[in-house]
């Protein structure tokens, strides 16, 4: 097993020690760790994300290995459980922390209170925007990424990220999947991407800028 | 009429029209948006209420399936 110096000296050979340092300092948490939130957690648990917040109820099932971030000896599994295992096994130093229940309204403020940046990585329209609306009424200065439109094969250009409010950023095409258009790894992963990257560019621009005041 | 600025396009609105009768109107599902006026959220509860005024700049997010 590499010891933390050794990987900490890999990442900062790739990407420089003064941006591994913000990535190294930064909380992220993700809601919902489907085909979107397995995907951007691996991005950035290979980037070195200090602390990442997994949060989803539901286990790994058969139908997800078509897109989700999970092996067949996950099968069953909680994904919370399934994905750690997956980060550390990427970089054990790693501060994982997991909660496997439903995000509600109610729920949201308590949950996400720690976090820096909050991805948000559901399947279901209501819940994007029950989560949407929430941060942003209960949690004003925290970022939000949120994913929207991401079904289908091709066209890989219209998934887009933009600047929707002052702190929320919306990743995807806008359309809704349905059985002509069906979620599918490899455009899921451009979405899940986006996101990701939305996110190491506001951690490495915008947090520590704001550390800085 | 009055003009205001919805998702970076001019449009035309009655007077008094409220943020739910213009998302009624556009055929949007209110659980699945989230409505900024002028830089501001605008809470669930205040959809009823809230009249849009000349030259208020609102962004309607509008939630899709898939994840």
């Amino acid at each position: 097993m590499p010891s933390q110096e050794e990987i900490y000296a890999a990442l900062c050979q790739r990407h420089g020690k003064a941006l591994q340092d913000k990535l190294q300092k930064a909380k992220i948490a993700i809601a919902g760790l489907g085909g979107l939130g397995s995907n951007i957690a691996i991005g950035l648990a290979r980037i070195g994300v200090g602390q990442l917040h997994l949060v989803d109820f539901d286990r790994v099932d058969l139908t997800n290995l078509n897109r989700q971030h999970y092996f067949i000896h996950h099968l069953g599994q909680y994904k919370t459980e399934a994905l750690k295992k997956q980060i550390l096994e990427i970089n054990p130093y790693i501060r994982v922390s997991t909660d496997c229940l439903k995000i509600t309204a109610s729920n949201v403020a308590t949950l996400f209170s720690d976090a820096d940046i909050i991805c948000e990585a559901f399947d279901v329209p209501e819940n994007k925007a029950m989560l949407a609306n929430t941060v942003l009424e209960q949690l004003p200065d925290k970022w939000l990424v949120s994913g929207n439109g991401m079904a289908g094969y091709g066209k890989s250009n219209l998934i887009q990220t933009k600047a929707i409010m002052s702190k929320f950023y919306l990743c995807g095409d806008n359309i809704s999947s349905n059985e002509a258009q069906p979620l599918m790894a490899p455009r899921v992963a451009i979405c899940a991407g986006h996101e990701a990257n939305m996110v190491a560019e506001l951690i490495i621009e915008h947090l520590g800028k704001e550390a800085e005041k | 009429m009055i003009q205001a600025k919805i998702n970076g396009q001019i449009v035309d609105l009655a007077e008094k029209t409220t943020i739910q009768q213009f998302l009624q109107a556009q055929n949007h599902k209110t659980d699945r948006v989230a409505v900024e006026l002028n830089g501001q959220i605008v809470p669930k509860s205040a959809y009823e209420q809230q009249e849009i005024k000349a030259e208020d700049t609102l962004e309607i997010v509008s939630f899709v399936g898939g994840g």
